[in-house]
């Protein structure tokens, strides 16, 4: 903790100093590439090439079976191949809310990412000077983090029934998955703050800008990378949420919930179905985010050409 | 009604950021309209945060600040009329060089017609017209400084803080950016305070040298009289090009007193504006190494040196237009000698060789 804090005021300045100075020839090959590559190269890669195939295999068995025919199972061998599953995913209704809990999800996790990002970035502003107590809140922020989820979503959940509120997916849930996704974000904004030198805003104010126009003329634009980093974080974070959102959501199921009440008692490709569309969707959030980071970085022209 | 004087006075301006050490301890200073002054001391001396308080980053503990008649404590930049130019100059690196320069405007709430124009004759100023629309990554270092030259510039200041503006740039470029500095000095007609570590960057540029150590001033004046007329042992050795001695007073002569030292007939040293001297005192005196010549022993000193201190030559350093020689005349202190470069090679020396320093009586220079 204290070493991120102490991190955080003493940026030096951009690497544009440092690219500059530095002659091209020395900012290439670090590691100068010779002809024949060792044998670890190969006892490395080949266990990298295991990681990955355990990390992503597994997925790719639901994704793969998501597209049989209607003769389809739960398990290899694959029946044929057709879009059935998907088509029934939304035309039966038995297999669950499908379509009410992913709008549930998705709205959630809108909620959630913009909590997270609002609530994240106001910390990283106050936690750029050392303040009395400074270390206790920031463990008592870790602290949820290393909580059971299940435990502090059964607990969210109790706590609502004592008050006498109705747990539902837009209060208790939203709440319990703040719990969650706050920690996280404010420990990016920390590491995307720690990059920010803190000139930027001193200049800021020497030319007359007062304090809310430094920060949405200089540092939001700055940190904005940063900011899509923590959203990212938000947003996925949420959407796929379970163990906290258990006993919080209420009566109507987030998606993550409705998949899991699914495998107890939908036994068709389907399910399938679903977890290739989910996936889908990820894909889609993340790639949009990192894009509009590569976007902003390549208009900020950090590949500096002379 | 603006007020447009650019004149400075700082009075007993204190700096404290613990409550227990004085970083700037009681500076009294008076800086004229359209100076270019330089703060000069070694790291921590206090002259980065002198300079912050003027430009409003820092609040001073106690003491006042006044610009242009009217004291500035509490005020923001904006409103003092200062403008800093930051070391490695700050530019907002998701701007382009004319937004960047816009961006006081821009706050001022100026519309973006004007203040673009604005900005664009800023920019035909420092000849960046062809990278208006840049940004500071695709700078290099000396068109970097232009942009945060012309950033500061456009908000109309009365006094321009420059903090070590020329520390970022390699050796070439420094000497190049300084001279543009001067002249962007003199074609605002505005105050400049810079500062710096670099003793020839201070003597180069500025009206008015300030030498500071731990807080204080040591010494303020006009380049030459820092440089040739040293006060005390500080100034001296910090500034350069002056040899140090010390010794017991020996004899008090009219106008003069004699040091005891190693020298046969000890050392004349005119009194000047030295006040008194006592036999006895202990008294430190200057000679500049240029005024330094080397004879070989039992040859005639020149006509007006009465002066000569044997020595051993320690290292000879060969700097194109002079020649460095040290001696080990002083004992665990340098002593060094610039032999123009003609003098020196009509009768070389050698390291080991035994030679006699002198000087004219009247170069020796008592300090305080």
């Amino acid at each position: 903790m204290s070493a991120v804090l102490a991190d955080m005021p003493k940026t030096d300045m951009p690497e544009t100093e440092t690219s500059k100075t530095v002659a091209p020839a020395a900012t290439k090959a670090i590691a100068p590439r010779t002809g024949r590559r060792p044998w670890t190269f190969y006892v490395l890669a080949t266990l990298f090439a295991a990681y990955v195939i355990a990390l992503y295999g597994p997925m790719f068995c639901i994704y793969i079976l998501s597209f049989q025919d209607i003769r389809g199972g739960l398990v290899f061998p694959m029946k044929g191949h057709s879009l059935h599953w998907f088509a029934d995913l939304v035309t039966q209704v038995r297999t669950g809310d499908v379509k009410g809990s992913f709008d549930r999800s998705i709205k959630l996790a809108v909620i959630v990412t913009v909590i997270t990002v609002v609530v994240s970035f106001l910390a990283g502003l106050g936690f750029r000077k050392r303040f009395g107590g400074d270390t206790f809140v920031f463990y008592m922020m870790i602290g949820s983090l290393v909580a059971p989820g299940l435990v502090l979503g059964l607990g969210t959940g109790l706590l609502f029934q004592a008050l006498g509120l109705n747990a539902s997916w837009y209060t208790s849930a939203l709440g319990a998955q703040l719990s969650w996704t706050l920690p996280f974000g404010v420990l990016v904004m920390f590491a995307v703050m720690s990059r920010f030198n803190h000139v930027w805003e001193e200049a800021a104010y020497d030319l007359g800008a007062s304090r809310w126009q430094s920060i949405r003329l200089v540092m939001i634009p700055v940190l904005a990378p940063g900011l899509v980093a923590v959203a990212l974080f938000g947003f996925t974070l949420s959407y796929d949420e379970f163990a906290r959102s258990l006993q919080t959501a209420g009566s109507l199921n987030t998606l993550p919930l409705e998949i899991w009440s699914m495998t107890l008692n939908v036994t068709s490709p389907s399910l399938y179905a679903l977890g290739t569309v989910t996936t889908i969707v990820s894909f889609i959030v993340i790639g949009a985010s990192l894009g509009s980071i590569v976007l902003i970085q390549k208009k900020r022209g950090s590949s500096a050409k002379g | 009604m603006k007020n447009d004087r650019g004149d400075i006075e700082l009075a007993g301006v204190c700096k404290s950021f613990d409550g227990a050490t004085y970083v700037v301890d009681g500076v009294n200073l008076r800086i004229s309209d359209g100076a270019y002054c330089c703060f000069i001391g070694p790291s921590g001396c206090g002259k980065t945060t002198i300079l912050r308080m003027i430009a409003g980053h820092d609040d001073p503990t106690a003491g006042e600040i006044v610009i242009g008649g009217q004291n500035v404590v509490g005020l923001a930049p904006v409103q003092r009329r200062t403008a800093m130019m930051f070391q490695s100059y700050a530019l907002f690196p998701h701007l382009t060089v004319r937004e960047n320069i816009a961006f006081a405007l821009r706050v001022r709430g100026q519309s973006k017609a004007d203040r673009l124009r604005a900005a664009d004759a800023m920019i035909e100023k420092v000849r960046l017209t062809q990278f208006a629309d840049r940004l500071p990554a695709q700078l290099s270092g000396g068109q970097q400084q232009r942009v945060a030259l012309a950033r500061a510039a456009i908000t109309e200041p009365r006094v321009l803080l420059l903090d070590e503006p020329l520390s970022a740039l390699d050796e070439q470029l420094r000497v190049q950016m300084r001279q543009e500095l001067r002249r962007m000095q003199q074609e605002l007609g505005i105050t400049f305070i810079h500062v710096t570590h670099t003793q020839l960057e201070a003597i180069a540029l500025a009206d008015l040298v300030v030498v500071m150590e731990q807080g204080k001033i040591k010494q303020a004046g006009a380049a030459r009289d820092v440089y040739a007329h040293p006060h005390d042992r500080y100034v001296a050795e910090f500034m350069g090009g002056q040899n140090v001695l010390s010794g017991r007073v020996e004899k008090v002569n009219g106008a003069s007193f004699t040091l005891a030292q190693a020298a046969p007939d000890g050392i004349e040293v005119p009194l000047l504006a030295r006040p008194t001297v006592n036999v006895g005192d202990k008294v430190d005196i200057a000679v500049r190494r240029d005024d330094v010549a080397l004879v070989r022993p039992g040859r005639d000193l020149p006509p007006g040196c009465t002066t000569s201190l044997p020595g051993r030559v320690l290292a000879i350093e060969y700097q194109g237009y002079f020649v460095k020689v040290m001696l080990d005349t002083v004992p665990d202190d340098e002593f060094v000698a610039y032999v123009p470069e003609k003098t020196f090679f009509a009768d070389p020396f050698t390291v080991g060789d035994v030679v006699m320093a002198t000087w004219a009586t009247g170069s020796a220079l008592p300090l305080a």
